[in-house]
């Protein structure tokens, strides 16, 4: 009998819920504003279907009705992960800690 | 071309990479590292696509040039970006997840082979399913971030809109989406498909609608939940580890973050959802109001109580940024810290407009990290502490929280500012906050009410200790 392969997917699925369940809840809160922008960016790691969608079309034509809403997808996921990743860089870089000799 | 196999693997290390990034957020020492990780995974995600497609023809330069036009804004965007506006960001960015997600299974959808999911008309029975789901979970962010998104920008009113039968209009919309997926699996029509996507627009519009402004930071967080789902449903349409890994890891950290921010309003999470907060009677309660007497103060007396104080903790709420006075606000600390008074600060959970965004707007004003401490590491200090500084917070020092069980905030957990020697309270007018209740605080023979615009009152607070 074979596993379907639908069912190791799931199992990942499942594992990461409780991976991110106790990794979020170790994050301190003071950083929950750069943990929203993080998840923000990585979340649109969608952009590999997006670019799979865009370059599925046949090699003559590149733009056809599916692969357009790939190329859009890509610009829309693209917003994101430049904008997350360095918005949350940004907002990183302004935790300091307390200087000594004050 | 990169075999399937071995892009699987390196789509786990960035699903990999992906949780470290995450885990780096446990303390702002680690987190600028666990942010390179994210990047790292995402660049090896997107290389390691391009090498499994190898299809380096003139699409590939289409490709580029839209990720490029993408890059572009998003970084003009993030560096532009005033930290006060921090929330409608993210809401922003949330929409865009979700509209990318239901693009990508729009394409899905209509070209299947590219994905070899079965041809159109004969997509694979599980594909569809979590290609619908991804696609309808996807609308809803993207139709629900939108209206948090204006309501947070103020081009919509903060205030619920609520209508009859409302409740019953979503259950049926959301029982229609179900049924949707199930014909739509059976039939495989399009139309079915494009119905399906329209219906869940409008569900995510008519569940945000009702809920108030003050609740937007459970909004906030939910819909990033959702965005994560989103994301997962498309993962497991294009069997995809690194979009399953990231999803799950999004979903279960927004759906964190809104627990966190329901607790601290001690409201049910489907309290919040269901909305209509805010909108209580606001006539009756003003009538019921005694005028009760306030002793009020000015620069002067302020500057006086601190200066002889050996301990102040500061409680700013979000009408300090409002008004602007953070930068202010350090600059008072800094000198009272030069007369050798103990200053800290102490945030409420839902202090700002999202979870922790008054870390990061006194991160921004220079206040050490080290000196801000949540509520449960603060709240046994106000004993020992001389003055409390309160500055643009309101419901989250009312002491009717504790004392009252027929007041709407009974419950929740609020910070005890009236244990302090005395209280200094920065306000505009006696107006209640968002809640819409009186707060005890105000006719507190400790308190000294300090009426005017927080920034003006802090720089005049400075000038009189100085």
């Amino acid at each position: 009998m074979e596993i379907d392969p639908f069912i190791f997917r799931l199992s990942i699925f499942i594992l990461s819920i409780f991976v991110g369940y106790y990794v979020v809840w170790s994050v301190t809160p003071s950083l929950h504003t750069p943990l929203m922008s993080v998840t923000n960016a990585i979340s649109s790691v969608i952009i590999v279907g997006a670019i799979i969608a865009a370059l599925a079309g046949n090699s003559v034509n590149v733009f056809n009705i599916s692969s357009i809403f790939g190329f859009l997808a890509i610009s829309l996921a693209a917003i994101n992960i430049f904008g997350g990743f360095l918005v949350t860089q940004r907002m990183l870089a302004m935790y300091k800690k307390k200087k000594k000799d004050k | 071309m990169l075999s399937a196999n071995l892009s699987a693997i390196f789509y786990l290390i960035s699903g990999v990479l992906f949780i470290l990034a995450l885990r780096g957020l446990s303390s702002p020492e680690t987190s600028r590292q666990g942010n390179f990780f994210g990047i790292l995974g995402m660049i090896i995600a997107i290389t390691v696509t391009f090498l499994s497609i190898g299809n380096f023809s003139n699409g590939f330069i289409a490709v580029l040039i839209f990720l490029l036009i993408g890059g572009l804004i998003g970084a003009y965007i993030a560096y532009k970006i005033p930290m006060t506006a921090m929330p409608e960001l993210v809401a922003g960015f949330h929409s865009l997840v979700g509209l990318a997600a239901v693009f990508v299974a729009i394409a899905a959808f209509l070209n299947p082979e590219a994905f070899s999911l079965g041809s159109p008309g004969n997509i694979k029975l599980g594909s569809l399913i979590e290609m619908s789901i991804g696609a309808a979970v996807g609308a809803i962010t993207f139709s629900g971030s939108v209206i948090a998104f204006l309501k947070l920008q103020g081009i919509m009113s903060g205030s619920p809109i609520t209508f009859k039968g409302q409740h019953a209009l979503n259950a049926l919309i959301l029982i229609s989406i179900i049924v949707l997926i199930f014909y739509l699996c059976s039939t495989q029509s399009s139309n079915l498909f494009w119905i399906l996507i329209g219906v869940s627009f409008l569900i995510g519009f008519l569940i945000i609608i009702p809920i108030g402004g003050a609740d937007m930071p459970v909004v906030i967080s939910m819909l990033n939940s959702y965005s994560g789902w989103a994301a997962a449903g498309i993962g497991f349409t294009l069997e995809n580890t690194a979009l399953i890994i990231t999803g799950a890891l999004v979903g279960s950290s927004g759906a964190i973050l809104s627990y966190i921010m329901c607790k601290g309003m001690n409201r049910s999470f489907f309290n919040v959802i269901l909305g209509g907060f805010g909108a209580t009677d606001q006539s009756e309660q003003d009538k019921n109001r005694e005028q009760r007497p306030v002793k009020s103060g000015n620069a002067d007396d302020a500057a006086f109580l601190m200066k002889n104080a050996s301990s102040v903790i500061i409680v700013p709420g979000y009408g300090m940024a409002v008004a602007q006075a953070q930068h202010a606000l350090r600059e008072m600390v800094d000198t009272l810290k030069k007369n050798d008074i103990k200053v800290s600060y102490a945030i409420h959970p839902v202090a700002g407009r999202m979870p922790g965004h008054m870390n990061v707007l006194l991160a921004e004003a220079n206040v050490p990290y080290d000196e801000v401490f949540e509520l449960e590491e603060i709240n046994n200090d106000f004993v020992n502490a001389d003055v409390a500084f309160v500055i643009g917070a309101n419901d989250v020092t009312n002491p009717v929280a504790k004392t009252d069980p027929q007041s709407p905030i009974y419950g929740m957990p609020v910070l005890d500012v009236e244990k302090c020697k005395s209280v200094l309270f920065v306000k505009r007018s006696l107006s209640p906050g968002y809640a819409g209740i009186d707060n005890d605080l105000f006719y507190n023979e400790k308190t000294l009410m300090l009426f005017g615009d927080a920034k003006k009152m802090t720089e005049d607070i400075i000038k009189n200790i100085s």
